[in-house]
């Protein structure tokens, strides 16, 4: 199935820059409807009030992290489906592997490329 | 019985006791017939201070030595420096590094905007190119986000060293803090020169180019 290209994509992160880069990478991607959320409570608050078909979220925000976010958004009936890739500079095994028992879909390490974010993005949603 | 009373007891009894025997003999003492006075005036004092307690004391006597060393050296380098200069100083700077770094990537991201803006004007070929160039800046943009956040981790180190050189210093109570007063003024007086070799000001000590040209007017 295509990846639909309007879907309302999420992306998290407490560095505005970084909310900028991935915004204009995504949009080069072809995505057309990005929304930014600051710190994981922010996040969750969004998509309790609105539908993302991808959350992409950095890791070490406050209050609530990424991880966090994740197991809020997993142990929610509503959201628990949402595909969720994490985007950190956290690179160290016992990280990867919380994510992944916590339900992260994939897993970018910072920094990262046009590239590798279009390759995690196509091996959750499929090829775009 | 303090030492002072101890000793001045031994005094006493022991001149009154060559005195004694000066009289009765009404004549000097020989060396051994003094040696058997002190001998007997000391015995008496057993039990008072015993040579264990005597290595006890001078042993206690050279660790305050060392202890008033220690605090000597340790105010030598000026520790509230560290706390109230030297510390705040560097996290203001790194700081400035991060907030310098976050312009300048923005910055580059407006002018990256720019051009893609631009590119849709272009020929086909030509707009992929420069989405595509655009797209490497994108991407080369991260460093900020990383930077930003190793260096809050120095950040961080040095607040942790801050609080442990706080914590020594009120281990070691006033004397050090008194001792270690700032020196910044000193080193200015001594060399007024050095003094103006600053570097890059925080931005809420700079002073920005017309502000200098006003200055460069006067006179």
């Amino acid at each position: 199935m295509a990846v639909d290209m309007n879907m309302n994509v999420l992306i998290v992160d407490d560095y505005k820059t970084m909310l900028r880069i991935v915004e204009n990478l995504l949009k080069q991607l072809g995505f057309k409807n990005v929304a930014q959320a600051t710190d994981g409570s922010m996040a969750l608050k969004m998509m309790r009030e609105g539908l993302y078909g991808l959350v992409i979220s950095d890791w070490n925000m406050e209050p609530m992290t990424g991880l966090q976010l994740l197991k809020e958004v997993r142990a929610d009936t509503k959201l628990k489906g949402t595909p969720f890739i994490m985007v950190t500079a956290e690179s160290k095994v016992e990280n990867v592997a919380a994510a992944k028992e916590a339900g992260v879909n994939n897993y970018i390490v910072k920094p990262f490329n046009a590239e590798t974010l279009k390759q995690k993005i196509s091996a959750v949603l499929g090829a775009f | 019985m303090t030492d002072a009373e101890r000793l001045a007891a031994l005094e006493t009894s022991l001149h009154k006791r060559i005195r004694a025997a000066s009289d009765a003999a009404r004549s000097p003492l020989s060396a051994d017939d003094i040696a058997n006075i002190v001998r007997e005036v000391v015995s008496t004092l057993t039990g008072d201070v015993t040579a264990s307690d005597l290595k006890f004391y001078s042993e206690l006597e050279e660790l305050a030595g060392y202890i008033r060393h220690a605090k000597q050296e340790i105010a030598d380098i000026k520790p509230k420096d560290i706390s109230a200069s030297h510390i705040p100083h560097a996290t203001d700077e790194l700081d400035a590094v991060v907030g310098a770094t976050e312009d300048a990537t923005n910055k580059i991201m407006d002018v990256c905007d720019t051009i893609s803006a631009l590119a849709a004007n272009c020929a086909p070929e030509v707009n992929e190119q420069l989405i595509a160039c655009t797209t490497r800046i994108f991407e080369a943009c991260n460093f900020q986000d990383i930077t930003g956040q190793r260096i809050t981790k120095v950040v961080q180190t040095l607040k942790y060293i801050d609080h442990k050189v706080e914590a020594l210093l009120q281990a070691l109570g006033e004397e050090v803090h008194r001792s270690g007063g700032h020196d910044t003024q000193v080193k200015e007086d001594a060399d007024l020169e050095k003094s103006l070799l600053n570097g890059p000001q925080l931005p809420q000590n700079a002073i920005d180019q017309s502000e200098i040209d006003r200055l460069m007017e006067q006179t």
